[in-house]
């Protein structure tokens, strides 16, 4: 077993709206990332996928609270931490956050190769700008990107390039966790597998430690994260391997969603995709029972009126369901 | 292919041209198809492969700078606006983005009376009128009295997407092109809103085009797959003879960039 580098205990944080109403997007989630490891997170809009992220790195702003629970990135609790010390101390060096407009995020007054200096200026002061320079090209040339963008202004590459820029700069000091929110879903399929690369290539060469990896669409995660949890209305319902995740999965939400999957394979024409019927409940005024139930073809009277914690279940995996996971097989074994 | 079928929307060498001299971009280049009724068509390719270029020709949005399309067998007229709207009550169209896809003053109640009125049915009897519209909203899955009086702008993405459906089933048109109809929304809306778009070519027996990067999707949905590279169709062909055995290593280039869950994904190829 690797070194942990993040740990998460029960998180939970909340956005309060205008009328002064909670909304729990992120309630009691619970996660670890090995060294060398990689999580994905799953789940369909709105069902608190961005906000976890968000919320791991320790940077709170209004509307989005933190409420309860504990952020340890590589042995440093960082929960309730001042969001200036969390931007001085955690941000970059620690943590690394790519949202998905991330190419949106370079100004486009500006050289690429300054942006690279005012990332390690914040923390090294001392630096001078030939050794910045000097490491920038080499790490960008381990990366397979040229030299020359970083004499570039944004405007100049391309969506897929700048992408790949951004995510460049941001591991740039050697981040323990490397948070990526949707990072290819704008680009079309050539660039996504070049950014997929990419991030492929960072773990393996150290640059950063572990990653988690946000997006809806499963073929991805399966194909880029060792690890995959399932979320659904704020909580977490499935964590198992990727293997697992996509093959075997116990929760009904996770089932459905791995049976919407459409690739290019033969085979795929013959089945029906599964469509989940309904929308998710409004978090203002979450079911008491369990969220899915609404939607859950399996659905028994006990499950509206109880709610449910994680389970444990063979292989280290946890679900979120008042079934056993023989039950549940049994179930799905008379389709 | 099968000639029996009756034949939809064909084009023989059509072309757009946008600029002049040495700013001339060729977006679409003396492309030819032959689209058969009932049919599911996909134009799958790359961001500025001139897929949109083409579907907004084939809409008469724009003019065609060389070639010429054919509606049911006729060469296509649309020389005015009264021949156009005549065109579009038999081919509609569902985009990409269906946050702005609508009028945001139009009520809900307005967007689909607009359909009706369209079809010629602007003087029925007011109950009449919201039974057709309580049934196209069932026919998506939405409740017409949750909707009435509502704007579209107060619905999800998947939601107004369904709404987009409503529309079409109202209009009932010849040909449907969709550009991107699931892009913007999440992996499990997407299921529903294929099935409805699937059910509605069994019920009204029309065409249905997707425009598309997902050769994924395209493989599910379609009968017939075009591949399109800057500007050309590179390969076409049935489905399954297209994608599970492609010629073109455009076409296998595609194929590879996509990520699957049964066979390797080999990242050494970009």
């Amino acid at each position: 077993m690797g070194k942990v580098m993040l740990e998460v205990r029960e998180l939970t944080t909340k956005y309060i709206t205008r009328f002064n109403e909670d909304i729990y997007a992120v309630d009691h989630v619970s996660l670890k990332v090995e060294e060398g490891k990689s999580l994905g997170i799953a789940g369909e809009s709105g069902c608190g996928k961005s906000t976890l992220a968000l919320s791991l790195m320790g940077y709170y702003f209004p509307p989005l609270y933190y409420t309860s629970g504990d952020i340890i990135i590589n042995e440093r609790n960082i929960s309730g931490m001042d969001p200036d010390e969390v931007r001085k101390s955690i941000l970059g060096k620690e943590i690394a956050y790519i949202p998905q407009a991330a190419m949106n995020a370079l100004n486009p007054t500006q050289k690429v190769i300054n942006f690279v200096e005012d990332v390690i200026h914040a923390h090294e002061p001392t630096a001078t700008k030939k050794d910045i320079y000097d490491m920038a090209r080499q790490r960008f040339e381990i990366l397979g990107l040229p030299a020359e963008v970083l004499q570039k202004y944004s405007v100049e590459l391309s969506g897929g390039m700048k992408q790949r820029t951004v995510i460049a700069i941001s591991v740039i000091l050697g981040p323990k966790v490397l948070i990526a929110d949707e990072p290819s879903s704008a680009l079309d399929v050539t660039s996504q597998k070049m950014v997929i690369k990419m991030l492929r290539d960072l773990m393996d060469r150290g640059m950063i430690k572990s990653m988690i990896f946000i997006t809806h669409e499963l073929p991805l995660l399966y194909n880029v994260t060792d690890d995959i949890m399932v979320m659904y209305a704020g909580q977490m319902v499935e964590h198992a391997t990727a293997e697992q995740a996509v093959f075997d999965p116990l929760h009904p939400y996770a089932r459905g969603l791995m049976g919407s999957i459409i690739v290019p394979e033969s085979g795929l024409r013959g089945h029906k995709l599964a469509a989940i019927p309904g929308v998710p409940p409004n978090l203002k005024k979450p079911p008491s029972g369990c969220r899915f139930a609404e939607r859950c073809k399996y659905v028994t009277p006990t499950c509206r009126a109880v709610s449910v914690n994680m389970r444990e279940a063979a292989n280290d995996r946890e679900y979120r369901c008042i079934f056993a996971e023989q039950e549940l097989r049994e179930m799905y074994k008379n389709e | 292919m099968n000639d029996e079928r009756k034949l939809c929307l064909s084009g023989k060498g059509l072309t757009k041209v946008f600029g002049l001299g040495r700013q001339k971009t060729v977006a679409v280049d003396h492309v030819d198809f032959a689209f058969h009724e009932g049919e599911i068509i996909s134009i799958v390719g790359e961001s500025g492969s001139g897929k949109t270029t083409l579907a907004k020709m084939l809409l008469g949005l724009i003019g065609e700078t060389e070639g010429e399309v054919y509606f049911q067998g006729v060469k296509r007229d649309i020389g005015s606006q009264k021949k156009k709207q005549n065109y579009w009550k038999q081919i509609q169209a569902i985009f990409q983005d269906p946050f702005s896809s609508y009028n945001i003053f139009h009520k809900i109640d307005e967007v689909l009376l607009d359909c009706i009125r369209m079809r010629g049915g602007g003087k029925l009897p007011h109950a009449k009128k919201v039974e057709m519209m309580t049934e196209a909203c069932s026919f998506v899955n939405l409740k017409f009295e949750e909707l009435t009086n509502k704007y579209p702008f107060e619905l999800s993405g998947g939601q107004q997407q369904r709404l987009m459906i409503a529309r079409i089933f109202l209009l009932k048109p010849k040909i449907l092109l969709a550009d991107e109809p699931t892009s913007m929304i999440d992996a499990c809306s997407r299921a529903t809103i294929l099935d409805f778009l699937m059910q509605l070519r069994d019920e009204i027996g029309m065409t249905l085009i997707f425009i598309t990067h997902d050769i994924g999707l395209a493989y599910y949905v379609s009968d017939t797959v075009y591949i399109m590279e800057k500007g050309k169709f590179v390969e076409s062909g049935s489905a399954d003879e297209v994608i599970l055995n492609p010629q073109q290593p455009y076409t296998r280039r595609l194929l590879n960039d996509v990520p699957k869950i049964h066979e390797e994904w080999d990242l050494s190829t970009v």
